[in-house]
């Protein structure tokens, strides 16, 4: 049985290197071919006719009109009289048509009428929930009141971060073929393996009778596992038409209103310390929407978990909006903002620099050796030293009043089931086979490198082949498990297939195969390098057989090469304008534990990106709903605000690379950098401006409003 | 989208015959384009002026400045004939998308419609319902804060502000001729769903745009966005002193740019001589009178500081 | 030699092949004109389909649009240039950049027919020679890319830009390119990308 296990850190060639990503000439010409870029011949486009009422009965629903039209060759209807609608936007009717403009038209000469039912979209003031909100019961830890009373400091804050969308930039939606009895499927989703069975259940068709491809992905960001309504009614849309393909992706408007959010968080937080700053004392009243089913509960205190007296409530509130789904570490970024806001109220009462009551309360959380080394570094990287100062006394520059503030994150990360195929043919050429996806992290890249260490190789010696069904099934890309679950599966398969190689080749070499090594391309003899063959020269051994090795990972038991648990450290520094209350990011920090890294290049680049991503949600974006009309205000990308390449300042990542980490092993990254950023830009503001601003995005009406209360926009008459 | 048939006169007489209540303008393409997309508008006929030679160039005029209504941000910014109109320039600047100021013409800037989101899913131009307005009980952050009447949307046009302040006249052609049209006329409160918001018959088509002489002109804009990047503003104001006159005229605040008269008034002459303390209270003078709605008292606030920024653009 | 430089060029490695209305022609520059010029005529065209030549990447293309069609979608839909992609579809996002004229341009707000006798510029032009435009290796060093969805609408900003300005600072990159949105956040990387390239057109 061969040893599994990651080369010395010292001895690697390819992990742990700066690599640029595989097809990132593909991307960056534009030659790479998503699903929705597909133009198979013969070609239909749908479209969907959506609800514009939040709450309503169907009483009718006409679709001769668009049937008839020229050029229309199905018309679908999934919400027939009588269905009860939940949300605007939710499906009504499918159109398939040789033109998208001929679709479009025919969704339009559909004639539907409603009997409008009374709604709730939104959730900020729960006394306005009524019956909608349902309380999850009561946990209570040690003796709240008394830490209260007797603690020295206690501050109450009400804190609260909106429902925010995915806005995947290529829309949710496939192309998809349904001939005889077999389905051509090529979705954009994060789910290679699993969503063929997802489609072929709600089918009733058997799963083996489902291809999916798919190359590449415009994100998901948690919002793209299942086949949903618009695949499986575009599969029958493809089988009425006698087998043509069919193209449907959601148009903005309804990707933003019913193709998943991220759950709200709102709560009423009181913490006590004593003197010192040592948390005594956490109460907090909660409450958070995540659409019809309520759901969404942050985990607060978060990280902090150990605070000895607390008592939480929370409350579930359900709203009639579009759905949520996972969103980049699920509630996480919600419980961050919240407790490490309330943690640097506290700290300005106590009159603390927040790293010191952070750290002095280190011993609350399961990971304080870590966290005090990642605050220490990522204040020598903001120079938090020389630019923090007590609550509203930064430097003013003009009416730029500057602030710091940070925020803390934890994930854990381990690898999700994973097979992967390792070919090594007799011309040399080495396959790898995996149902995997790339979600732009770089797992194409990671799943190369892997394995051309192991094979000694050089990556681009490898040919790595993801996005189909057919190949070994590997888990959907969620939860940061990717990395860990994929980098393990090739591991061992192409630690196998090089056993079986060396083998071959040790007889050549006059010795057995567990004296040889792999390096440099080459299958040669420990200790005697002189003794060698090149990598063409073994594989030739090979005859007319291609050695082909499955390699798996069991999350269960994965051996050393994968675990979970991680921690990170985001730091920023802000300024404001006192005058217009706009904020600007100077700086933004971030210091991230993964255990091994295979690519540092593509690691920081998935943390830059969390940290815009926490710029985007804690400055400028959220879902805005009308209680009005019960429909999305800014479902487009002109009111649903997202950074621009102006708007972040400027960044610095930090790996948390060191020996003690990387022998944990691999571990995920992608949920653990897109926590922590929220916390620490709400805290620099409030830093900065000497007061909280309670609700993120810190918009100039918030800002202002935290600082000129009710005298805000008083006129003369 | 709906349909439509599709012209590109060559010529402004042509163009204006092909013109009609059914019939809709195309220049850059920036608005009307999504406006269809969303079906907000359903034009029978698109006439595109990209053939129209008159309605380009940049040139001087009588001491002034004439812009063609054909002209793009980026010929605007690039030109030197307007060196002497700061207010102009950086209110162009305000639009922060190369992509858009390539394109995007000074007329269709004037005729743009309102970013409303209740008017733009299709709820009109006063969003009413049920006789109620919408946006008084809705969501109205980014509306506005001066109406007389039924209309909360904001004029969303980037340059009004700046061409009333300078005292520009825009060149207007129809049917039955040419006319001129003071910018601060231009720009109408509808009061009704049947109005708009300029003053333009449907037959008629923006051809120039034109710039007395700046003489000793001092201009400014200062814009307030929570973006740098491409955003639309939410306050914006322009500033420019004649050698006896001022005019304040603030934007994103109102259905039409907002000229502010008590401030312009108060300022008077001695414009350019204020100091700070006394633009502190033009800049309330600017203000007074304001009704803000539920969501946007801060506007009230952002629209002083922008008046005192603007005034401190035109000091340079 | 790369690993996998197009994985998977999808469809054609199933021999389902794509269609498309376009031909190639050798219509000539007078033609053209002429094209443009009865388009120009006091004459309405549509709303059904007309004929048009689109001079796309310095070749000219007769293709069949109705008036309401984009540009954008016309070119993804019958000519398959998917490098721009349709993302916001109103004119914001720049996913859909394209040079037209010489400038850089929302493809998803103009007209297909409006473009007639216009010189368009997709990103595929950008490889088409036997060395790609430094901008587009310059995005692949810097990993100015995730997702990649709105990478090609980065590198044809990236690439306008560079032609009007060949000597940015990094200010005038971030003002430069304020027209295009990333929802993964790969700023950092376009930031260094659009400065790389600038130095390798000089070099």
């Amino acid at each position: 049985m061969a040893e599994y296990t990651w080369p010395a850190m010292e001895k690697r060639r390819v992990v742990g290197k700066r690599i640029s990503r595989l097809d990132g000439p593909a991307k960056s010409s534009g030659k790479a071919k998503y699903p929705s870029d597909l133009n198979p011949s013969n070609i239909l486009y749908g479209a969907i006719l959506t609800s514009p009422h939040p709450h309503a009965k169907v009483k009718f629903i006409d679709t001769s009109a668009a049937e008839s039209m020229k050029g229309v060759t199905s018309v679908r209807v999934v919400a027939p009289a009588g269905t009860e609608i939940q949300w605007a936007g939710a499906e009504l009717a499918f159109v398939a048509a040789d033109k998208e403009t001929i679709a479009r038209d025919a969704i339009r000469a559909i004639k539907v009428d409603y009997e409008v039912l009374p709604h709730l979209v939104r959730e900020e003031d729960l006394a306005k929930a009524g019956a909608r909100a349902k309380a999850a019961g009561e946990q209570v830890s040690g003796d709240p009141e008394k830490a209260f009373t007797e603690s020295a400091a206690t501050v109450e804050g009400f804190y609260g971060i909106p429902v925010i969308t995915h806005c995947c930039l290529e829309p949710h939606g496939q192309t998809i073929q349904w001939q005889g009895d077999k389905i051509e499927y090529w979705p954009s989703t994060q789910n290679v393996s699993g969503v063929g069975g997802d489609l072929a259940r709600g089918l009733q068709i058997p799963v083996a009778n489902v291809s999916v491809h798919m190359d590449y992905m415009g994100g998901g960001f948690g919002s793209k596992f299942p086949s949903d309504i618009w695949g499986r009614e575009s599969a029958q849309m493809s089988k009425a038409s006698g087998g043509r393909p069919v193209k449907l992706f959601l148009d903005r408007a309804t990707e933003l209103t019913i193709a998943g959010v991220r759950p709200s968080a709102y709560a009423n937080v009181k913490v006590s310390a004593s003197a010192d700053g040592t948390i005594t004392g956490w109460q907090s009243e909660s409450w958070a929407t995540g659409g019809i089913g309520g759901g969404g509960m942050a985990p607060i205190p978060y990280v902090f978990t150990g605070i000895p007296n607390k008592r939480m409530n929370h409350t579930a509130v359900s709203l009639n909006a579009g759905g949520a789904r996972a969103w980049r570490a699920p509630n996480h970024p919600q419980a961050s903002f919240i407790t490490c806001s309330a943690l640097e109220d506290l700290a300005a009462k106590l009159k603390m620099d927040p790293t010191d009551l952070f750290l002095k309360n280190l011993a609350y959380t399961s990971r304080a050796d870590v966290y005090r080394s990642q605050i220490a570094k990522a204040m020598e990287m903001i120079d938090w030293k020389k630019n923090w100062h007590p609550r509203g006394e930064g430097p003013l520059d003009g009416r730029m009043r500057r602030g710091l503030g940070m925020g803390i994150a934890t994930w854990g990360g381990a690898g999700h089931a994973s097979e992967c195929r390792v070919n090594i043919h007799p011309d040399g050429g080495v396959e790898i086979e995996l149902g995997s996806q790339d979600i732009g992290t770089g797992t194409r890249t990671a799943i190369a490198m892997v394995v051309a260490e192991m094979l000694g190789l050089d990556h681009t010696m490898v040919k790595v082949k993801i996005g189909e069904n057919s190949f070994p099934p590997s888990g959907a890309s969620g939860g940061s498990t990717t990395i860990g679950g994929v980098s393990s599966s090739s591991l061992k398969a192409a630690t196998d297939a090089l056993q079986k190689l060396m083998e071959v080749a040790s007889a050549s070499l006059g010795t057995s195969a567990d004296q040889l090594e792999a390096t440099d391309s080459t299958i040669r003899v420990k200790g005697d390098p002189s003794k060698s063959l090149s990598w063409k020269q073994a594989c030739q051994k090979l005859g007319t057989r291609t050695i082909s090795e499955t390699g798996k990972n069991d999350p269960k038991n994965p051996g050393g090469l994968n675990t979970q648990g991680v921690g990170g450290i985001q730091m920023a520094d802000c300024s404001v304008d006192m005058d217009t209350g706009v904020v600007r990011v100077n700086k933004v920090v971030a210091v991230q534990d993964c255990g091994l890294v295979v690519n540092p290049k593509t690691a920081e680049s998935q943390v830059y990106g969390a940290m815009i991503m926490s710029v985007c949600a804690a400055l400028i974006e959220e879902r805005v709903m009308d209680e009005m009309t019960g429909r999305v205000m800014n479902a487009d990308m002109e009111f649903y605000k997202l950074a621009g390449i102006a708007d972040i300042g400027e960044m610095q990542v930090h790996m948390d690379i060191t020996p003690e980490h990387d022998k944990r092993g691999v571990i995920g990254l992608g949920e653990p950098c897109a926590i922590g950023g929220v916390a620490s830009l709400a805290n620099a503001v409030a830093n900065a401006i000497g007061v909280r601003v309670p609700t993120v995005p810190l918009t100039p009406d918030k800002v202002l409003k935290a600082l000129y209360g009710d005298k805000l926009g008083m006129v003369r008459a | 989208m709906q349909a439509f048939e599709y012209a590109s006169p060559k010529g402004l007489k042509e163009a204006v015959a092909m013109l009609g209540p059914d019939a809709a303008l195309l220049a850059g393409g920036t608005d009307l384009i999504s406006l269809m997309k969303d079906y907000v508008v359903s034009p029978k006929r698109v006439v595109s002026i990209r053939n129209i030679k008159e309605l380009g160039g940049i040139s001087g005029k009588s001491g002034g400045v004439r812009i063609g209504a054909a002209v793009t941000f980026d010929e605007l910014l690039s030109s030197s004939a307007i060196r002497a109109y700061p207010a102009l320039i950086q209110a162009a600047q305000g639009v922060s998308s190369p992509q858009i100021r390539n394109v995007g013409t000074v007329g269709g800037d004037l005729c743009q419609r309102p970013r409303c989101w209740y008017f733009r899913q299709g709820r009109g131009l006063l969003a009413m319902h049920n006789g109620k307005s919408l946006v008084e009980g809705g969501e109205n952050k980014y509306h506005a804060i001066f109406s007389s009447g039924p209309a909360k949307f904001v004029s969303a046009s980037s340059l009004g502000p700046a061409l009333i302040a300078l005292g520009a006249k825009i060149g207007v052609t129809g049917a039955s001729g040419s006319r001129s049209v003071d910018a601060a006329k231009f720009f109408v409160e509808p009061k009704s769903e049947s109005e708009r918001e300029i003053a333009l018959a449907p037959n008629e088509i923006v051809t120039e745009v034109v710039l007395p002489a700046a003489g000793s002109l001092r201009s400014g804009t200062y814009e307030v966005r929570e973006k740098q990047a491409l955003d639309w503003p939410l306050v914006t104001c322009s500033v420019a002193m004649g050698s006896d006159w001022t005019r304040v005229v603030l934007g994103h605040v109102a259905p039409v740019p907002y000229h502010a008269e008590a401030a312009s008034k108060m300022a008077g002459a001695s414009g350019a001589k204020m100091t700070d303390g006394d633009i502190q209270k033009v800049a309330e003078a600017a203000v007074a009178g304001a009704k803000p709605l539920s969501q946007n008292a801060y506007k009230v606030h952002l629209a002083k500081v922008a008046v005192a920024r603007a005034f401190q653009a035109a000091r340079g | 030699m790369s690993t996998r430089k197009e994985p998977g060029t999808g469809f054609s490695r199933r021999g389902f092949l794509q269609g498309s209305g376009v031909t190639g022609s050798a219509l000539g520059l007078l033609e053209q004109d002429a094209q443009a010029q009865s388009l120009a005529g006091g004459k309405a065209v549509g709303p059904a389909e007309v004929p048009v030549t689109l001079n796309v990447n310095g070749k000219d293309m007769k293709l069949s649009v109705e008036p309401r069609e984009t540009l954008l979608d016309v070119l993804r839909t019958r000519a398959d240039l998917t490098g721009a992609k349709r993302v916001c579809d109103r004119g914001t996002c720049g996913a859909c950049t394209m040079i037209v004229s010489g400038r850089v341009a929302y493809a998803c707000s103009i007209l297909a027919i409006d473009a007639v006798g216009k010189k368009i510029e997709t990103i595929e032009s950008l490889t088409a020679g036997s060395k790609p435009h430094p901008v587009v290796p310059a995005f692949v060093n810097h990993d100015a890319q995730q997702c990649g969805y709105c990478t090609p609408g980065f590198v044809m900003a990236a690439k306008g830009f560079l032609d009007k300005n060949p000597n940015p600072t990094y200010e005038q990159v971030k003002a430069g390119l304020g027209g295009n949105l990333c929802r993964c956040g790969t700023y950092v990387g376009v930031r260094q990308a659009v400065l790389e390239a600038a130095k390798s057109i000089k070099a």
